[in-house]
């Protein structure tokens, strides 16, 4: 079957997204200054979070809420929590 | 002041079994629950089994939206290029009571959702319990993201999840650490049903389960799977997050190496990808199991990490922590007694059930594979290698080809490490 790239999969699903994002870095300057393995810019399924040069960008629109960054940062340096009720994502058929 | 008997939190199969048993009793029910309706943020591999359900709900087989009976299951080991392949299929599970059925979560879980709103359960959604409202120790309701959105009540069942934020805000469980979780993604591809039937060599209605392992995770400790749905296949795979993180693997790359596997390929050809998903699985078993219960609060489900993955049973365990945790309130109830002592008889059913008695059996289990990766490629490959070499039939004696593949596996692991392996993981198992 043909192969589909992360982007076009995610178009498959359907997000509300909130104004502001649900995710955040709780501190900077430990990505930048610490953290070197960067786990959380590859074990995110969808690839939430990107190394942008020297801060962390969170792409927070495409999260399908699994809850992997926050126990994969060593640093334990990111703020999780969900969307506010009726935002995100929602399942087809899930 | 919005006051009910029960807050349930959390809309999947554990909330919605508490809810509707109790709701059913005569109690004054309110679930909560964050996505747009029961089961629009609620993911899982796709097995449903029918104990406990049909206890719950007798006439689910007819009513509710379910794919297909699994009528036989496989399990593939992988290595890059090989699939060493056993199963089991049996007409016992094509008779009714059935065993099992693949179900997608997002409509059975609504149904679910119907069944407890018909009982005059009130389900709120679109709603975010951001936190535990508390008169000292006790627990007495919850503060939602709405406004004057706090809900009291005599008892709160904690049933928000494997990431379960008030389990961990009661103080009931430990932080989640990355060898006890794995996180899985699942593709759902659409196919003919008819093309389904002749792929898996069933008939219509009939399904098929494949558990994939060895390559399919890259050496990862975690696996894979295909479940056979009506109209489409739920192909996934899953991993520990230690892993993922000490490995550099990205879980939809991980999902791709898999559907690109030569066995795996042709199972999906002409299919189309209807959705992509991820969800966190909680692996820890018994160890991670949380203390289940505290004044005004119980803990049910995947929130109180009640899963088993070797049987990949979870919803099922799900429902029936629900029931347990009915139970116990209906008899806290009856006593108008909702202190720690009191709501601790549902820890106590709890550890009376299988639900405990399972994931006893398998309490050393992940942590065994944890330290033994080569389960995961060493042997798979090892096995492939050793079917491939005994199946050629190139003039060498089949004599000769065996000492060639003792050989080559005293050559990769010592035969005192095999034993040592192979005795320990079945003893991780017994």
């Amino acid at each position: 079957m043909k192969k589909l790239s992360l982007e076009e999969k995610l178009f498959l699903d359907s997000f509300r997204p909130d104004r502001e994002s649900h995710l955040a870095i709780k501190d900077p300057r430990i990505c930048l200054e610490r953290c070197t393995a960067k786990w959380c810019t590859f074990t995110c399924p969808v690839r939430t979070y990107r190394w942008d040069q020297d801060h962390i960008t969170i792409f927070f629109e495409g999260c399908v809420e699994c809850g992997t960054c926050p126990v994969s940062c060593e640093f334990d340096n990111i703020e999780w929590r969900y969307p506010r009720g009726g935002f995100g994502v929602t399942f087809k058929y899930g | 002041m919005e006051k009910f008997d029960v807050i349930v939190v959390g809309a999947g199969p554990a909330g919605l079994t508490a809810a509707y048993l109790l709701a059913k009793a005569g109690h004054q029910v309110v679930v909560i629950e964050r996505g747009d309706f029961p089961g629009a943020k609620n993911v899982m591999g796709g097995v449903l089994y029918s104990w406990p359900i049909k206890e719950i709900f007798p006439d689910f087989a007819r009513e509710a939206p379910l794919e297909r009976h699994i009528i036989e299951q496989r399990a593939w080991i992988l290595s890059p290029d090989s699939a060493f392949t056993i199963g089991h299929r049996s007409m016992a599970f094509d008779r009714e009571p059935r065993n099992a059925f693949t179900v997608l979560r997002s409509r059975f879980d609504k149904w679910m959702g119907q069944k407890v709103r018909a009982t005059g359960a009130l389900i709120v959604p679109e709603t975010l319990v951001e936190g535990l409202l508390r008169d000292g120790e006790r627990i007495i309701g919850v503060r939602t993201g709405r406004a004057q959105g706090e809900i009291y009540a005599d008892v709160v069942i904690a049933a928000d999840g494997v990431n379960s934020a008030l389990a961990k805000e009661a103080g009931l469980r430990q932080p989640l650490t990355p060898e006890r979780l794995a996180t899985a993604v699942k593709e759902i591809i659409a196919l003919p049903a008819a093309t389904i039937d002749a792929r898996f060599g069933v008939a219509e209605g009939q399904g098929v389960t494949i558990e994939l392992f060895g390559d399919s995770t890259m050496g990862a400790v975690g696996t894979g799977w295909i479940y056979t749905n009506r109209e489409s296949l739920s192909i996934g795979v899953g991993a520990t997050i230690r892993d993922l993180n000490d490995r550099g693997i990205n879980p939809n790359d991980m999902l791709e190496h898999l559907k690109s596997h030569p066995a795996v390929a042709p199972l999906l050809e002409g299919g189309e990808t209807r959705e992509y998903m991820a969800h966190l699985i909680p692996e820890g078993g018994l160890k991670a199991m949380p203390r289940l219960s505290t004044a005004g609060m119980l803990v049910v489900g995947d929130a109180a990490m009640m899963v088993n993955s070797l049987h990949r049973e979870g919803a099922n365990l799900a429902m029936h922590s629900g029931q347990l945790a009915a139970r116990a309130v209906l008899r806290a109830k009856e006593r108008g007694d909702f202190s720690a002592p009191s709501l601790a008889y549902y820890d106590r059913l709890v550890r009376d059930s299988v639900i405990y008695q399972d994931l006893r059996k398998y309490r050393n289990m992940t942590a065994f594979f944890e330290c033994h990766h080569q389960f995961f490629s060493l042997y798979p490959d090892l096995l492939n290698y050793a079917a491939t070499e005994m199946l050629t039939v190139d003039g060498a004696s089949k004599r000769r080809k065996q000492r060639v593949i003792f050989a080559e596996a005293r050559r990769r692991r010592s035969l005192w490490q095999m034993a040592k392996d192979f005795f320990r993981a079945w003893r991780s198992v017994a």
